[in-house]
């Protein structure tokens, strides 16, 4: 089942200026919803802030309430071991396969360092990832 | 198909010949004498004006090249007074300096004749809207065409470049009936126009189109009538020679060359020895009655031959087959000449990249596309993604400027574009004709 | 110097007897046009109606929008063989302008703008690189061709590469230079930031904006040139309707070709001189395209006394619009165009802002647009994609390149009643 190891990130068109980035945290907040990860992509007068949350349905109509445009996107969630080299690993079997990696970010979890990609054929990666011994998260792995 | 001028159009060849070898005569005695340059260039190859016997010894002339122009940048090589000038045109350089082009009032009209001539030759008169979207400017398209149409009675539209889905609303609306462009540009718009639910063929009142400043095939004329119901014309020129000047005519056979204002003639581009009609070779031209800037044996660069048999239209002027190719490797760009000397020379001046490039040349749609590779200096590096975008827009820019042509740019990392030994292989041109 | 002395100079009875010969032809010819002649017929009015050149008031106002109306052919007065050129300019929605010229058009306008230029001492031995955007636009081929006629050596150098304009005129020894003055400002930066100077430069002719005393003080000291107000809009032919003489004291506006009255906007009145008002002009010579009382939307005055240069009426600068048009970077724009081309894109809301900003003496319109939610894909390069594609219908409908920005929904004011979408930040020119 490579379904279940798709992940929905949450995406949030921002524009590029002081104090936006807190009203979605704070919005998040006081809705009780944790974030695991994020990071922020910016071009020139708006960026989109992606996250990886706990309650993404939660985040997203309460942000939405707020008069936010918001989506979901498809992500996939990699352990990496959290020691040089792990990356590597990780980035090398994608690059053998022809899968570009469209972005990545990475926190570091509980039990592993977790990098988080947005690649061009997401159910490929899962099986050549799965094939060559890598281990990848569900939604519910996180945090 | 009636001629603009009868007389000098149809005029026995013989007559013609002594025509040309009357003009040339002149010109060659007249530069000899007010030319320091031409005099120059004769007493270096050894030849007096009185060595010129028949037309046929024009063979016996030196040649001259682009370079000639950008060492005697800008106006060194004019042979008018400067209050005679009324024009300049300016056109891409090999390097850092543009070609300069003057005209006197009589080079203008020259010109203008010399299309006028063309665009009746194509069947286009007084009653026909002819819509220009060449460039206008310092570029010779829009203004030599422009001159031309207005010159034989014709409504001028002059749309000049770009905003494609207002020049087919302008041509839907305002009932144009000929179009002056790029083949390439011509095309688009009639991909365009199909977007737009616009069909040339039945919501237009298109019919031919005068097109040219780039290569294009039999295949893409073919494909023009059937697709969009307009005939299409090949003209050719170069700004040098004043512009595009010469065209096709009704029959579509090879371009005329109007003998009593040019002679072509068709070289080795290894030996500079001429080659007889059917051979196909370097076109040099010598322009016989230009004021402002002669061109005795101009080295253009084109590939093609020329075609002796007499054309069915009636008119008595040689032909030239439409153009194969370049000896060098200058581009064109969507109609605009590019040497890569002048992109390297735009590369070097800018501090943020390493000098290095690649040129990519490609057909996107039905227009040229150019992408220039170029690699950051490592010390120009930054983290902030605007950063980046704005060193790529100074590349752009200064591209742009120094081209007149839009280009794209790729930035790579520092050390991942090719190295070469030797002679350098910049270009990828991959576009099909 | 003069181009056309009589004509310059004309005044008093002659004058009177060329205009009222002139508007009597000029409404036969109006007649020609169906809009004109129905309006002329429920009024009653004809030629015969004029007995001297201030009966013009009798006659109906004709509104930019009633030439939308006519679009594309409507207004033209003679059979469209004789049309030998057509030019277009904006219009308030989404069809532009049309505007046709017959063969005596084109030699009336180029007489004109020779008549200009040679009043501000040009003669045939200039050379004249004309700085100004071909093609549609009158600006270029309209200068072009007056300088030709007058014998100059002209450089069509048109807009942008500002670098190269400036190696032309250091290499060609350029005299004098048309352009507008936000773009001869900006060429100033660039010669002083190049470390060089423009010595061979001596007039500069300036237009299709406007632009103040402080403005000219500070191009004519930092270029040491002397510079010129031109004044002019394509349905009246293009620049040349107006444009001053050496004493720089007001433009003077050429009376056998066109009857110039100022009117009250609001009223529609006439005022008269030193009393601001809207310019409202009919043409005297205009063939393909006679105009009756054309509602310019600009804003000036008549001058009251003679000017020393012996040419007759002169309007003051033009002080400002009685619409919302704006003039960015020379070209006209609607703020009505720019909402036509927003509502034909449904990724966006109907919701927008534009402002409009001077920087490095140059206008930029930055134009705000709310992103609607449903549109948004989550990716950033879809945003990027949609912020260029808004940028290109614009830039294909104003002919003009602006900075869009997307912004979050529900981030932009609201109005009540009228809305006030435009915030014009560039102050005092």
């Amino acid at each position: 089942m490579q379904g279940e190891y798709i992940i929905k990130q949450i995406s949030i068109f921002s524009e590029n200026k002081p104090g936006r980035l807190a009203a979605i945290a704070e919005a998040l907040e006081k809705s009780n919803v944790n974030i695991y990860a994020f990071s922020i992509a910016e071009a020139n007068s708006f960026g989109v802030v992606r996250a990886l949350v706990d309650k993404p349905d939660d985040a997203r109509s309460v942000l939405e309430k707020l008069g936010f445009a918001v989506q979901f996107t498809d992500v996939i969630a990699v352990r990496m071991k959290d020691q040089p080299g792990g990356l590597h690993e990780v980035a090398q079997i994608l690059g053998d396969a022809g899968i570009n990696i469209e972005y990545a970010y990475a926190y570091s979890g509980r039990e592993a360092a977790v990098l988080i990609l947005r690649v061009s054929q997401a159910g490929e990666a899962i099986s050549k990832i799965q094939a060559a011994g890598g281990s990848l998260l569900r939604e519910s792995d996180l945090g | 198909m009636h001629s603009w001028d009868p007389r000098i159009e149809e005029m026995p060849k013989a007559e013609l010949e002594k025509v040309q070898y009357r003009l040339l005569k002149t010109l060659v005695y007249r530069l000899y004498s007010f030319s320091d340059f031409y005099h120059a260039r004769m007493k270096e190859a050894k030849v007096h004006p009185d060595d010129i016997k028949t037309l046929a010894d024009i063979r016996l002339l030196p040649f001259m090249y682009k370079s000639d122009l950008r060492d005697n940048y800008p106006d060194k090589l004019f042979c008018a007074p400067q209050n005679d000038l009324v024009r300049y045109h300016v056109s891409s350089g090999t390097t850092g300096k543009p070609t300069v082009v003057g005209y006197t009032q009589k080079d203008l009209d020259l010109w203008t004749t010399s299309l006028a001539r063309a665009l009746t030759s194509c069947g286009i008169g007084k009653g026909d809207v002819i819509q220009v979207s060449y460039g206008y400017g310092l570029f010779t398209g829009g203004l030599g065409l422009h001159y031309g149409a207005e010159r034989i009675g014709a409504t001028v539209l002059p749309t000049s470049v770009g905003n494609t889905e207002r020049q087919i609303e302008l041509m839907q609306d305002l009932k144009a009936t000929a179009i002056a462009c790029t083949p390439s540009y011509l095309i688009h718009i009639g991909e365009a126009a199909e977007r737009m639910g616009v069909s040339i063929q039945k919501d237009t009142q298109l019919r031919s189109a005068i097109i040219g400043a780039e290569p294009w095939s039999e295949t893409m004329r073919t494909r023009i009538y059937e697709t969009m119901g307009v005939r299409a014309y090949d003209i050719y020129g170069t700004s040098e020679i004043s512009g595009p000047m010469f065209s096709e005519c009704s029959e579509q056979k090879g371009i005329h060359i109007w003998g009593d204002i040019a002679i072509p003639e068709i070289i080795d581009p290894e030996t500079g020895e001429p080659l007889p009609p059917g051979e196909h070779g370097e076109l040099v031209m010598t322009v016989l009655q230009k004021e402002a800037l002669p061109m005795i044996r101009y080295r253009i660069g084109d590939l093609t031959q020329i075609l002796d048999e007499p054309c069915p239209c009636g008119r008595t002027h040689p032909r030239i087959q439409r153009i194969s190719g370049r000896v060098d490797d200058m581009l064109i760009i969507r109609g605009i000449n590019v040497f890569p000397s002048a992109v390297e020379h735009a590369i070097l001046s800018i501090p943020e990249l390493s000098g290095h490039f690649m040129i990519e040349v490609d057909r996107k749609g039905s227009l040229d596309d150019m992408l220039v590779r170029v690699e950051m200096a490592p010390e120009a590096l930054s983290d902030k993604i605007n950063d980046l975008i704005n060193i790529k827009r100074k590349v752009e820019h200064t591209l742009k400027n120094a081209l007149n042509v839009a280009v794209q740019v790729d930035l790579s990392e520092p050390g991942s574009l090719p190295r070469f030994e030797g002679k350098a292989k910049r270009v990828i041109d991959r576009r099909v004709f | 110097m003069f181009w056309n002395k009589e004509m310059e100079t004309l005044r008093g009875k002659d004058l009177e007897e060329l205009q009222l010969k002139r508007l009597k032809w000029t409404i036969s010819q109006a007649e020609k046009v169906p809009f004109f002649k129905n309006k002329l017929r429920a009024e009653g009015l004809s030629a015969d109606s004029i007995h001297t050149p201030d009966d013009v008031r009798k006659l109906p106002f004709t509104y930019k929008t009633d030439l939308r109306e006519g679009y594309p052919f409507g207004f033209f007065a003679v059979p469209r063989r004789d049309i030998v050129r057509i030019h277009t300019t904006s219009g308030t929605t989404g069809k532009p302008t049309v505007v046709g010229y017959t063969r005596n058009d084109l030699a009336a306008w180029a007489d004109l703008i020779a008549r200009n230029l040679t009043m501000v001492g040009l003669t045939p031995e200039d050379t004249f690189q004309n700085a100004v955007n071909y093609g549609l636009f009158t600006g270029g081929l309209g200068f072009h061709y007056g300088a030709e006629l007058m014998g100059m050596m002209v450089i069509p150098s048109a807009t942008g590469n500002t670098k190269r304009q400036i190696e032309m005129i250091n290499d060609f020894g350029v005299t004098s230079i048309h352009c507008t003055p936000g773009y001869a400002l900006h060429i100033t930066e660039v010669v002083e930031q190049m470390g060089t100077s423009l010595p061979t430069l001596r007039i500069g002719v300036f237009g299709a904006e406007a632009w103040s005393e402080t403005m000219r003080q500070e191009l004519e000291s930092r270029l040491s040139i002397n510079a010129y107000d031109s004044y002019g809009m394509s349905e009246m032919f293009g620049p040349g309707v107006a444009f001053e003489c050496p004493e720089q004291n007001g433009l003077h506006i050429w009376e056998d070709c066109f009857l110039s009255e100022i009117i009250d906007p609001k009223t529609g009145e006439t005022l008269g001189p030193g009393e601001k008002g809207e310019l409202v002009i009919t043409s005297l010579s205009k063939e393909a395209m006679p105009l009756l009382r054309y509602r310019t939307g600009d804003i000036t005055m008549i001058l009251e006394d003679d000017c020393p240069c012996g040419r007759g009426r002169r309007i003051a600068r033009i002080m400002g619009r009685s619409d919302d048009m704006l003039v960015i970077r020379g070209i006209n724009v609607f703020p009505s165009q720019i909402e036509h081309v927003l509502l034909g894109i449904p990724e966006v809301g109907d919701q927008y802002m534009v402002y409009v900003d001077r920087k490095n003496h140059l206008d930029e319109m930055t134009i705000d647009v709310e992103m609607n939610r449903q549109a948004f894909s989550g990716e950033l390069d879809g945003l990027v994609g949609l912020q260029t594609m808004i940028s290109r219908k614009l830039h294909d409908a104003l002919s003009l390149r602006t900075t869009v920005r997307l912004v979050e929904p529900g981030s932009l004011p609201r109005f009540e009643g009228k809305a006030k979408r435009v915030v014009d930040r560039r102050g005092d020119l």
